[in-house]
């Protein structure tokens, strides 16, 4: 039944994840949340491992859940489920490659649902971080300090867009394991 | 074609950090330029197509890819290629994740860690609303997106749908007018 759950759940994550890895999170965060495989914290953990380590965020939830919640498994389960929906769509995207760019390029509706999802999935990335905005996450006065400094070297580029050093920077490995860092000497 | 493109997506999968959109420029490099699997122009469509299809880029690019330069076999090896070198590390630190967590220094560590987490998430969005040239009236469909899910725990699976739909139905109504 477990091994059920997952599967359906990661499969519905491959099936409506428009937009890539952050905007997966918030199906993601939702479906581990409501089965209670993961809590809040674990959540954003995992995130974290996932920024510093090769490879798609989704592939790393999934393996991560899936062997958590039921072993060797359940993470190969979980991996081939969150998969299992672009190999059905990108392969009928790729057979009918031709007829497809014929019928869609131009295509009014096929162009502004495009347009309009990727408003939407802004929306979903914003509420992936405000579900995160929780005492858990937020200790104290020094959290919001670390939010506030990562998040302005994380922006910066886009407006310094020559400056070298910005762009060094706002190198989201470097900003977590600078967090880390600080952490241990704050909290220790 | 299995092991080509095995190799060469395992390369890719071990040595990008920062999810599926870190791998794009990689992925150019080694099977525009110097496999010369295919063209510039396609791998420009490739990209445009792994975006608007829903699921993870990396693996949506890794299909495509397999299946235009090796058929079944170099979908089966590009997929395992840019799945497995993710799969394998966090199965690995799965495995010893949960008894590290309970020591004092890496706890201390992740609550520095886990606030700039959300600020990774959340910055981005900055670079998103200007890169999608988003007005004042647009904006509003991210806001109502981000409170449903927020606010309302409505599943984002309802918000995809909702957007598709209305989006066809404002259409097909601008049409008739």
């Amino acid at each position: 039944m477990l091994y059920l759950q997952l599967f359906i759940s990661f499969f519905k994550i491959g099936l409506f994840g428009f937009g890539g890895g952050l905007a997966i999170l918030s199906l993601i965060q939702m479906e581990v949340e409501q089965h209670g495989w993961m809590t809040q914290q674990e959540f954003v953990d995992i995130v974290a491992v996932s920024q510093v380590t090769p490879g798609p965020i989704g592939i790393n939830c999934a393996t991560y859940v899936g062997y958590t919640t039921a072993g060797f498994w359940g993470s190969v389960l979980s991996t081939f489920a969150i998969v299992l929906p672009s190999l059905i769509i990108m392969l009928s995207i790729c057979k009918l490659y031709w007829w497809l760019s014929r019928r869609f390029q131009g295509n009014r509706y096929y162009e502004q649902t495009l347009r309009m999802l990727r408003f939407t999935v802004i929306g979903l990335i914003a509420s992936a971080a405000l579900m995160l905005i929780k005492p858990t996450n937020f200790i104290d006065a020094v959290s919001w300090i670390i939010f506030g400094i990562v998040a302005l070297f994380t922006i910066l580029p886009t407006f310094l867009t020559k400056n070298r050093a910005v762009n060094v920077l706002s190198n989201p490995i470097l900003l977590i394991v600078a967090a880390g860092i600080a952490g241990y000497f704050i909290y220790r | 074609m299995f092991f080509p493109l095995f190799w060469t997506y395992l390369k890719i999968g071990t040595f990008t950090l920062g999810g599926g959109y870190a791998m794009l420029p990689l992925i150019q490099r080694e099977v525009v330029d110097r496999q010369g699997w295919i063209d510039e122009q396609e791998f420009l469509n490739m990209i445009a197509l792994a975006q608007a299809a829903p699921g993870l880029i990396a693996v949506n690019s890794a299909i495509f890819i397999g299946w235009r330069v090796g058929g079944w076999k170099g979908v089966c090896g590009a997929v395992l290629g840019a799945v497995l070198p993710s799969f394998l590390i966090i199965l690995a630190i799965a495995t010893v994740f949960t008894e590290w967590k309970e020591l004092p220094a890496v706890e201390a560590a992740f609550k520095g860690i886990r606030p700039a987490v959300v600020a990774l998430i959340a910055a981005p969005l900055v670079k998103l609303a200007k890169s999608a040239k988003i007005s004042w009236w647009t904006a509003l469909v991210p806001i109502a997106a981000a409170l449903l899910i927020w606010l309302g725990h409505v599943n984002p699976v309802w918000v995809i749908l909702a957007t598709i739909v209305l989006t066809l139905i404002v259409e097909k109504l601008r049409i008739k007018n």
